[in-house]
């Protein structure tokens, strides 16, 4: 075997095609179930399962191919560059919503409540932030305030950050224990993180009526947390998947891509969440 | 200047390795292949395909404009045809024919084995093929496909009519081809960076290398941002958000922003590998050194940089301070100092050179002069005042057409006649390829030429009917658009003929005379093995950047 020393390409896949076909089922079931077509979730559970499958299998053979010593130091680069470039498009993604908060609050609300725009359309809009426009769409609402929950939250995954590097460190000084302790406590903070915002939603909803549908506020809060909460969840998973091969003993000071790419994301999650927390909730 | 001295990867290389090298057997090798030539072939051939079908949707666009009134389809129908016409083209046609040149030339271009991440390479195919199939399925749906439009601008795409229940399909389509889009960019360049010759600097690599490089960039920057936009679409439509409802204090103005955004960079991706393989075929075919290589680099990294900054060009009707109407057209305007400087390169690269004219050369040259237009065009309707005038008529159909179909339709296929020797071992028949260039070169006139002077008239577009006095020059368009669409069977017919053995000439490794001093790739065996550069050549080709030493 002289795999190791040169640059390995696998010679046929067949997860890709599997988890395309997953996905475009999922996707076209969601698209039935919007409109009103009965075997639309169906689909969507098919499509999920197939896909879920597509990961377990898939990563489970990186997983393998790696810890048999298939990846030379090239592979490895070609992975980090991938990471890399996955995360900078999901900054990408993030910034459209960013963009749109700023867009909103800065521009279009103050044009609304300005000139003829005012004077004719809707001279009693008061053009502040937060608003649900001159339509008051969605009702009577209570802003979401900062020193809550999502306070707590951001304490949360400031501190899961941290352990996430301490079992790095771990990891490099090849203290298991270490690595095993500090994953397991940031996977730990990332589902409280997520629970808290559960509670957080579950308030918003119920008791204080702020709720998607309310207005350009409304949009914005929730898509900008909501889409951040499902990358935490998804971080989550990725370090749980790390922590499992932690514990089956994988991993070597020197060769652990899995872990470095679970912890580029999960600081790229934190670092959004940062940007939440001034922009959202504190502004 | 030395040509290349490349170690050539044999057939029995494979014997050494403990892995099944071969191609595996029967349909089910398409499927499971990670095999980079394959995989550009499997690019290459679905968009060839999308291109007829996007072209019979033109062809419905100009039989229903050939004389005023209705003849053939609805009007809903009409604006679904305009609507897919594109969303096919750029999409399905366009994008995955550069990705398919990408897949096959880069790592025979730079030496390298195969591209870096070659699972995810066959995934971002497969989910190419996904996202067509979601966005064709519209085709067949109550209310049909799209209409309002391939910008999908609310609030128009958002209103029961113009859409039906196509919205969803067509959204998560734009998902799916976001994601094969992103993981293609993401593993050229991986692959450029990370498995390039160790002979090879950078600043050696042939301009094609280098602006895919630059479009990849492009695409990972820009690809979310249009997911993100027919995101908020999906939740303005169905889960009751604000972004684009004024009532809400949101602004349908935003999504053109945020589309534009995305749009603009998405028009240089289609452009910027054109120029790529335009500036690895006039070379050759001029016995001469690319003029200016470093300025030919330069100037693709600053299209790429302006491209983010120009977006709001695309609606300065829509209402925009004056200062940003400005702002947008004088930075517009800017972008025609790197584009006029690599015009200025590919015609001095020309100047006294032994040129001769095969078919790649001719659709090339033909690129020059005809994109030279769309740009001018595109100039003239950079300036705001001017173009509140042509906004949204036939002249920037003219105009985007211009850049397209001569532009990067053309050097489509002047890459197939340029490279498809190479591939398949076999000469393609250059009377026939002689008489597709020149069917087609002038028939892209008739076609396009007068729709510009229907817009300064004031035809606007995706109407399936106009007024009397456009009878004439829409008639002409339409025999032009006619003659156009049969040209292009021609090509068809040359790449079935060429695989299948073409003209029976055993071509050489060259393939064209002394293109190995230009380019790593006509080093290697023609037919090129299924596995090349094992071990990355010991020194590469500098011809092509002779004036930066």
């Amino acid at each position: 075997m002289s795999t190791n020393t040169a640059y390995y390409i696998p010679h046929k896949a067949t997860w890709p095609v599997i988890g395309t076909a997953g996905l475009m089922t999922m996707l076209a079931g969601f698209a039935n179930y919007l409109n009103g077509s009965s075997i639309g979730p169906t689909m969507m559970v098919i499509g999920l399962l197939i896909f879920i499958v597509m990961l377990v299998g898939w990563f489970t053979l990186q997983a393998k191919e790696s810890e048999s010593g298939m990846y030379n130091h090239g592979v490895g680069i070609s992975y980090r560059m991938g990471m890399m470039w996955f995360i900078f498009s999901e900054i990408i993604f993030f910034a459209v919503f960013f963009g749109t908060l700023w867009y909103t609050r800065n521009l279009s609300v103050p044009w609304l409540g300005e000139g003829a725009t005012k004077e004719i359309l809707h001279s009693a809009y008061q053009a502040t932030w937060p608003t649900n426009g001159p339509g008051n769409v969605g009702g009577h609402y209570e802003p979401m305030g900062a020193w809550g929950l999502p306070f707590l939250n951001t304490l949360l995954l400031l501190t899961s950050g941290v352990t996430c590097t301490w079992a790095h460190h771990g990891l490099l000084a090849n203290n298991r224990d270490q690595l095993i302790k500090g994953l397991a406590a940031t996977v730990l903070l990332g589902f409280l993180f997520v629970t808290f915002q559960a509670i957080e939603y579950h308030e918003a909803y119920t008791e204080m009526g702020l709720t998607l549908g309310s207005g350009i506020y409304g949009s914005t809060f929730f898509m900008l947390t909501g889409f951040h909460g499902f990358h935490v969840c998804v971080g989550a998973i990725i370090l749980s998947v790390v922590l499992f091969r932690s514990a089956k003993g994988h991993f070597k000071p020197e060769n652990h891509f899995a872990f470095e790419a679970a912890a580029w994301y999960w600081h790229f999650v934190d670092v959004v969440w940062l940007g939440l927390f001034i922009f959202v909730y504190l502004m | 200047m030395s040509a290349a001295v490349a170690e050539h990867d044999d057939h029995d290389d494979h014997h050494h390795d403990d892995h099944d090298h071969g191609p595996a057997k029967g349909l089910l090798r398409w499927i499971i292949t990670t095999n980079h030539k394959d995989i550009g072939t499997l690019y290459l051939l679905f968009a060839l395909a999308m291109f007829f079908v996007g072209g019979s949707m033109a062809m419905v666009i100009r039989a229903e404009l050939f004389e005023p009134g209705l003849q053939f389809v609805d009007p809903a129908f009409f604006n679904s045809m305009t609507t897919m016409h594109a969303l096919v083209m750029v999409f399905g046609a366009v994008m995955p024919a550069f990705v398919g040149l990408a897949n096959w030339q880069i790592p025979l271009m730079i030496g390298a084995a195969d591209m870096a991440l070659p699972r995810m390479n066959n995934m971002s195919f497969w989910m190419l093929v996904a996202g067509v199939l979601l966005l064709a399925s519209t085709l067949f749906m109550e209310g049909g496909a799209p209409n309002g439009g391939w910008t999908l601008y609310p609030p128009l795409v958002l209103q029961p009519i113009t859409v039906g229940k196509a919205l969803p399909f067509a959204i998560f389509s734009v998902h799916l081809l976001g994601i094969s889009s992103i993981m293609g960019a993401i593993n050229i360049i991986a692959t450029i960076l990370n498995m390039r010759a160790p002979a090879m600097r950078l600043m050696d690599m042939p301009l094609f290398v280098w602006t895919w490089l630059i479009t990849a960039f492009l695409l990972i920057a820009v690809m979310p941002v249009f997911a993100g936009a027919v995101t908020m679409l999906l939740t303005d439509k169905f889960f009751h958000t604000s972004f684009f409802n004024a009532a809400g204090g949101g602004d349908p103005v935003l999504y053109e922003h945020i589309f534009w955004f995305f749009g603009h960079p998405e028009v240089y991706i289609m452009i910027l590998p054109t120029f790529g393989v335009a500036s690895t075929i006039i070379p050759v075919f001029a016995r001469k050194p690319l003029f200016g290589y470093a300025s030919m680099v330069w100037a693709t990294a600053s299209i790429a940089f302006l491209s983010f900054i120009v977006w709001a060009h695309h609606m300065f009707t829509v209402g925009m301070p004056i200062a940003g109407e400005l702002y947008f057209m004088y930075a517009t305007m800017i972008i025609a100092v790197p584009t006029g400087v690599k015009v200025f390169n590919w015609t001095a690269t020309m100047w006294k050179g032994a040129m001769t004219f095969e078919t790649p050369m001719l659709f090339s040259i033909a690129f020059v002069v005809l994109f030279t237009m769309g740009g001018f065009t595109g100039l003239m309707m950079a300036i705001a005042p001017s173009d509140f005038q042509y906004h949204d008529t036939y002249f920037i159909v003219a105009h985007f057409h211009y850049t397209l179909v001569p532009a990067s339709i053309f050097i489509l296929m002047a890459a197939g006649y340029f490279w498809l020797p190479k591939w398949t071992g076999h000469m393609y028949n250059e009377k026939i390829g002689q008489l597709h260039f020149w069917l087609s070169a002038i028939s892209v006139n008739i076609l396009f030429f007068p729709q510009h002077f229907l817009g300064l008239a004031g035809m606007p577009r995706r109407i399936p009917d106009y007024a009397i006095q456009f009878a004439d020059w829409n008639m002409i368009s339409s025999i032009g658009g006619f003659i156009f669409g049969a040209s292009q069977l021609l090509f068809l017919y040359i790449v079935y003929d060429t695989i299948k053995g073409g003209t029976g000439e055993k071509v050489t490794d060259e393939v064209w005379e002394d293109a190995a001093k230009h380019g790593l790739e006509w080093t290697l065996p023609s037919p090129v093995p299924y596995h090349t550069w094992s071990t990355p050549p010991a020194a590469v080709p500098t011809e092509h950047v002779l004036d930066t030493h």
